[in-house]
């Protein structure tokens, strides 16, 4: 059993990270504002809320539990709200064709 | 052991490369983005000292809100910027400040390695009397029962910055509302976020304070928290900020200051010194003036990042 929890810890934080590397790569690559920003936020929904199920079964209690997916919520919100304000001021800054 | 030299190492060198970039870099924006990481970076290495309380302080403080007070300063000087970076200072002046420079970072190294060790070190009488206090937290302990002038006269400090920001006012505006007014989409993503953040925040806040008894939290971290959920109100268009000749705003501002010293002063007749507390009373009275003192923050802060009024009441 624990040693099926730790392959389960294993593959969901590697996969985590695999996607925070996605992410940052992304953001130094991309061309432009908008693609850069849909890098990022792979690294905030997926990257971050793979490495939190994979750290699920370590903790010492639900509570423990129940603040790790607080804090994953809480990035996505903040994340989420702060691509779509950088979104806006960089289509606004565009120049109209 | 291993694993955890890697990460402290790698952390350093972060650290340190963060710190030269936001010297070198010459745009001011850049600069302060690479302050606020800095900050943030500081709040790890604390965190890997196991002194989360200076994490958490660091991480909102000097992470945080200077950032955003910097970030102010950068958009105010942007017209100014070029001109400053076209002069540029001659020879003598740069030798002058490199010699400075260096022998500034040469004493600092000389006091680092001539510090004594073992380093002096009052934990163990901490350690002692803590339970005279009724507190858990060694920090908290410090901070308002054997340091607690210092604590005071921090938030008096406080206090004496704001009134610098608000001496900037011009005269037709004194007492006005300060900054610009935020006109932000009602139904935008902003003010959904003010709608359905500052609850969170208020009850986050307000563990935090409670917390700081026993646990790494306090008064600081949880003031900045509620100053922060202000702010988020404010700049989301959904309340405006409030004139500064308000009567409840002056009284929320030195609340935390008259309270701590009107118990200190009681510690005199009561407790034989002053801010000492009668036996028995420490921890319902370090609540108290911790309690006030949270709203005077959140208070503060939020007013120092709003800047100085530039707009009449009315408009």
């Amino acid at each position: 059993m624990s040693l099926l929890l730790d392959a389960w810890t294993i593959v969901t934080v590697s996969a985590g990270l695999f996607f925070f590397l996605a992410g940052t790569i992304g953001l130094l690559r991309f061309p432009d504002t908008l693609t850069r920003l849909h890098a990022l936020t792979k690294a905030d929904n997926l990257g971050l809320g793979l490495v939190v199920l994979g750290l699920l079964p370590r903790v010492s209690g639900p509570l423990a539990a129940l603040k790790l997916i607080c804090v994953w919520l809480l990035v996505m919100l903040a994340g989420a709200t702060a691509s779509q304000l950088i979104a806006r001021v960089a289509r606004r800054s565009e120049p109209s064709e | 052991m291993n694993v955890s030299l890697l990460v402290d190492g790698s952390l350093l060198a972060m650290i340190v490369v963060v710190a030269l970039w936001t010297i070198v870099v010459r745009d001011s924006f850049a600069a302060v983005i690479g302050y606020a990481c800095y900050g943030l970076l500081l709040g790890f290495a604390w965190v890997r000292l196991a002194a989360i309380d200076a994490a958490l302080t660091e991480a909102a403080i000097g992470g945080g809100l200077t950032s955003v007070l910097l970030i102010r300063a950068v958009v105010r000087l942007r017209s100014t910027e070029a001109s400053t970076q076209a002069e540029t200072p001659g020879r003598p002046q740069r030798i002058l400040a490199a010699m400075l420079s260096a022998a500034f970072a040469v004493a600092l190294g000389a006091i680092v390695l001539a510090l004594p060790d073992p380093a002096p070190s009052l934990a163990p009488q901490v350690a002692e009397h803590i339970a005279s206090t009724g507190l858990g937290n060694a920090v908290t302990a410090v901070l308002l029962a054997f340091r607690a002038t210092d604590t005071l006269l921090e938030a008096v400090v406080l206090v004496y910055a704001l009134v610098a920001v608000w001496a900037l006012t011009p005269d037709r505006v004194w007492g006005g509302r300060p900054g610009q007014k935020y006109d932000a989409d009602p139904n935008g993503m902003l003010a959904y976020l003010a709608r359905l953040l500052p609850p969170l925040g208020i009850i986050v806040a307000i563990y935090v304070f409670w917390v700081g008894a026993d646990l790494p939290g306090g008064k600081f971290q949880a003031g900045t928290l509620l100053a922060a959920m202000w702010l988020l109100a404010i700049m989301a268009g959904l309340t405006d900020a409030p004139p500064i000749s308000r009567r409840w705003l002056r009284v929320a501002l030195v609340a935390g200051s008259m309270v701590f010293l009107a118990i200190g002063f009681a510690g005199v007749p009561l407790a034989g010194a002053f801010l000492s507390y009668p036996d028995g009373f420490a921890k319902p009275l370090i609540l108290i003036i911790e309690a006030a003192s949270m709203v005077s923050i959140a208070v503060t802060l939020g007013l120092l990042v709003l800047g100085p009024p530039e707009r009449s009441e009315h408009s």
